[in-house]
């Protein structure tokens, strides 16, 4: 059986974590399992740039964990478990730093999920948004 | 002979346990949750096993991307609690049943399941938070447990088939097992949620609804869902729900469904609870 991972591109505002992109993440999921200690939490915050240039990343990786950019992290193969260890190491909740990928601010999207959480109507497919 | 009593579906989700650690369970925003369980702890109370077979995913919390098995099974004395990025919960370690699993996971094994052996596991929110949602703060955990990590954080994971017929063989494993215990099976995670991108938040409950009516009536249709169905539908991370069809496996051809419970949100998840019993 041939692996079917196109069939995911569709699901808008989506990031699979597929084997393929495991692999491309490996190192930037293994620096965020490094900070399952105390140790590494306090030399990481004490110098992100030095700690990250401890692990075999690659540049833009790196600066997508400088600038905390959570959806650039899932591009480049990190997978939303490893990164929360980032968040977590902070004081941050999963609202908190999920709701920085979203276009709400998170007042809004706490709200909306107390609301009930987002109507998956017209979130389906890119195709039908006219995304793709 | 070992019977299996019962089971148990609940979500996972870590800030249950945060609330639970800093005693916010009667705060507004987590009580109408948290007395969605006062049922099923005086059930379980009740109906107490010897052993729970829990069926849950790391998270990234002991597992890296280093070895990722599709299905493990934790065969140790004891497990401990996983340092998540802030420091581990403060919650008593859980006994393991190390007779039982290894004979569990060897049963298995000859059933054509091809199991990870874990002499050495810690266990994260996936398995302590429904452990804290049926048994609340106790000093010791009133019931060994026997930890089945599933992957279902990259995919692909292991299809609903494979998780349905997983169930079954515990099953049979379980009733051909000479000594005379109490076993449930729990199946954790879920329901529908999105915990990434643009699409974050993503609610959907009639699907989920549907989910719970299926697993009761229609395992053996409800075992063929793509996970394509899961990820557009429940979110992507609401694949974790095939962990629920391993428990319905285990209970056998009819159940009796005595307890559902549905609520949204807690953080960025439905939380969906059910208890049933297999028909005798």
């Amino acid at each position: 059986m041939k692996p079917d991972f196109e069939q995911f591109k569709d699901i808008p505002g989506t990031t699979i974590f597929t084997i393929e992109l495991a692999r491309e993440g490996f190192w930037l999921n293994q620096f965020c399992m490094s900070l399952r200690t105390e140790e590494n939490r306090k030399r990481f915050h004490a110098d992100e740039r030095n700690y990250l240039d401890e692990w075999k990343m690659t540049e833009p990786q790196k600066q997508a964990v400088l600038d905390r950019d959570f959806q650039k992290m899932l591009d480049l193969g990190g997978n939303v478990y490893f990164l929360s260890k980032i968040f977590a190491a902070e004081g941050k909740s999963y609202v908190q730093a999920v709701s920085t990928m979203t276009d709400m601010n998170v007042e809004q999207y706490q709200q909306m999920m107390i609301d009930g959480g987002r109507n998956i109507e017209g979130w389906r497919s890119k195709k039908e948004r006219g995304e793709a | 002979m070992a019977r299996i009593t019962g089971g148990v579906t609940t979500s996972h989700v870590p800030a249950v346990g945060h609330a639970v650690d800093a005693g916010k369970t009667q705060e507004p925003y987590w009580k109408r949750m948290f007395d969605g369980y006062d049922f099923s702890k005086q059930w379980i109370n009740d109906n107490l096993p010897d052993v729970v077979v829990l069926v849950y995913n790391d998270h990234a919390s002991y597992f890296g991307m280093e070895i990722m098995p599709t299905f493990a099974m934790g065969i140790a004395d004891k497990y401990g609690i996983c340092d998540e990025g802030y420091g581990p919960r403060p919650i008593p370690d859980v006994e393991g049943a190390p007779e039982l699993s290894t004979y569990l996971a060897a049963s298995l094994i000859l059933q054509d399941f091809d199991m990870t052996i874990l002499n050495v596991l810690d266990v994260d929110h996936g398995l302590t938070v429904p452990m804290s949602l049926m048994f609340g703060t106790p000093d010791k955990w009133p019931v060994k447990v026997i930890p089945l990590p599933v992957n279902v954080v990259m995919n692909p994971q292991p299809s609903g088939e494979r998780c349905l017929s997983l169930g079954k063989a515990i099953r049979k494993a379980i009733q051909a097992y000479p000594e005379d215990l109490k076993v449930q099976v729990w199946g954790t995670g879920g329901m529908s949620h999105q915990i990434q991108g643009a699409r974050a938040g993503l609610i959907n409950e009639p699907w989920d609804k549907k989910f719970m009516d299926d697993l009761v009536n229609d395992p053996e249709n409800l075992q063929y869902k793509p996970h394509l169905e899961y990820m557009i539908e429940a979110g992507s991370e609401g694949v974790e729900l095939i962990m629920w069809l391993i428990m319905r496996g285990a209970m056998g051809d009819k159940v009796d469904e005595v307890y559902r419970f549905y609520h949204v949100p807690a953080s960025n998840t439905a939380v969906g609870h059910m208890i049933m019993t297999p028909k005798e």
